[in-house]
């Protein structure tokens, strides 16, 4: 995507609504007037251009990006993949950056109280440039689920934050990252805030074997869609 | 052709990844995107986000994204990245340290655009701010000119007199009376 051509509107569809009765934190933050339509201009189809020096050899390696006096505990993966926007496009040079639980469930984020451990080698955080066909790929440690007071026993599946550029402003995503056949997913008002079963779906990595490293780590696929340019009338 | 992955909530917890400062995690932007070097007029920008009972929101992001004093979008070649991020704090106040933006385009008055993130937002929004000292170029604006006077002022930041530097109040409303006009461009 260069040239600021302009981009397709977000696929409401395939997004949460903004207020979900079951998600109580949306019922004072979701807004009630409707958006206003705005057209796009250099504002929304430009973004910052974040040089290799926003990024340091380690900092996709959350394995070793923290680490105090040995490893961080847990089951080492690998998470990979590519950012594409909607025509299939490579989206190269895209800030990714994630963020996570420990392997016991808990954030090293002052206001956890989630009554688990603490990691002294394992931060939670990490980024990295996508190459030039749109790839990126970390290693860290898979998260446990954690509890969390949206009702009662509710729990959040596993799950990485995920956060991404594209070359236009309006292409900013942020989103998580599931793993397959977690049994907490059909009970995660976050996760089922997509009504789309298929587009729920694209949130759920794959396990690949192809990516899995032997001896050393599981690995799973996680592609991330963004955007794309408007389709003209001739390509309709 | 694949289909757009959904967005969801950024959560409570993004601070030691996205607006770290405490953690000793190397923060790729913070909410200071120029010093006295920069080309420009030096502004401050600050505000408190609120809910719609009117509490504040103590766990949003902020980010913007602006051209930088002459108007022109930052392509990565010269020093002024035009993008910054800052977190709420317990009162829901957020603040930046940028230079004025310059007119885009002959057509849009001078603006910072904004994009909204927190826990209960499933998907982000955005915003922009415009100054209000800009008469005449905020009632030529499109954008502006389009919406009805109450709405508009949410968009339209006021000079906060007897600051070292020229400093504009921004407040953003999630929900209910003097919401903020949130933008699907
Ligand atoms: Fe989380």
């Amino acid at each position: 995507m260069t040239s600021n051509r302009k981009l397709s509107p977000r696929d409401w569809p395939s997004h949460p609504s903004q207020s979900d009765a079951s998600y109580k934190s949306t019922l004072l933050r979701a807004h009630q007037r409707p958006l206003v339509p705005l057209e796009q201009s250099l504002s929304e189809l430009t973004a910052p251009v974040f040089g290799h020096d926003a990024v340091s050899a380690l900092d996709n390696d959350l394995t070793r990006n923290a680490t105090q006096d040995g490893e961080p505990i847990g089951e080492r993966i690998i998470v990979a993949g590519r950012i594409l926007d909607e025509s299939g496009s490579p989206v190269q040079g895209a800030l990714v950056e994630i963020w996570q639980a420990n392997a016991a469930g808990r954030y090293t984020h002052l206001s956890d109280e989630h009554d688990a451990p603490l990691d002294p080698n394992f931060l939670g955080a990490g980024r990295t440039l996508t190459d030039a066909d749109g790839s990126y790929r970390f290693t860290t440690i898979r998260p446990g689920a954690y509890p969390w007071r949206n009702h009662s026993n509710a729990w959040r599946p596993a799950h990485i934050h995920f956060s991404v550029f594209g070359s236009a402003f309006v292409q900013r995503l942020v989103t998580q990252m599931y793993f397959p056949e977690d049994p907490l997913l059909r009970f995660d008002p976050i996760f089922e805030s997509v009504r789309d079963p298929v587009a729920r779906n694209r949130l759920v990595s794959r396990f690949s074997m192809g990516l899995t490293e032997p001896e050393r780590a599981l690995g799973f696929a996680f592609d991330i869609v963004l955007r794309g340019p408007q389709a003209t009338p001739m390509e309709r | 052709m694949p289909a757009q992955t959904p967005s969801q909530t950024v959560g409570p917890f993004f601070s030691h990844a996205l607006t770290p400062g405490q953690s000793g995690y190397r923060a790729v932007v913070g909410n200071q995107l120029a010093d006295e070097k920069t080309a420009g007029t030096a502004i401050r920008i600050e505000g408190r986000v609120a809910d719609g009972a009117g509490a504040p929101v103590p766990d949003a992001m902020i980010e913007i994204w602006q051209a930088d004093h002459r108007g022109r979008y930052p392509d990565g070649s010269e020093g002024f990245l035009g993008f910054g991020r800052a977190s709420t704090d317990t009162e829901g106040a957020y603040w930046f340290r940028t230079v004025k933006p310059g007119t885009p385009t002959a057509a849009a008055a001078p603006h910072i655009s904004v994009a909204i993130f927190a826990r209960g937002m499933l998907n982000h929004l955005f915003t922009r701010i415009y100054f209000a000292d800009e008469t005449a170029a905020n009632a030529a604006d499109p954008l502006l000119s389009s919406l009805e006077r109450d709405r508009r002022a949410t968009l339209v930041a006021s000079p906060i007199n007897g600051r070292a530097i020229v400093t504009y109040e921004f407040s953003i409303r999630l929900q209910g009376e003097r919401e903020t006009v949130f933008l699907d461009g």
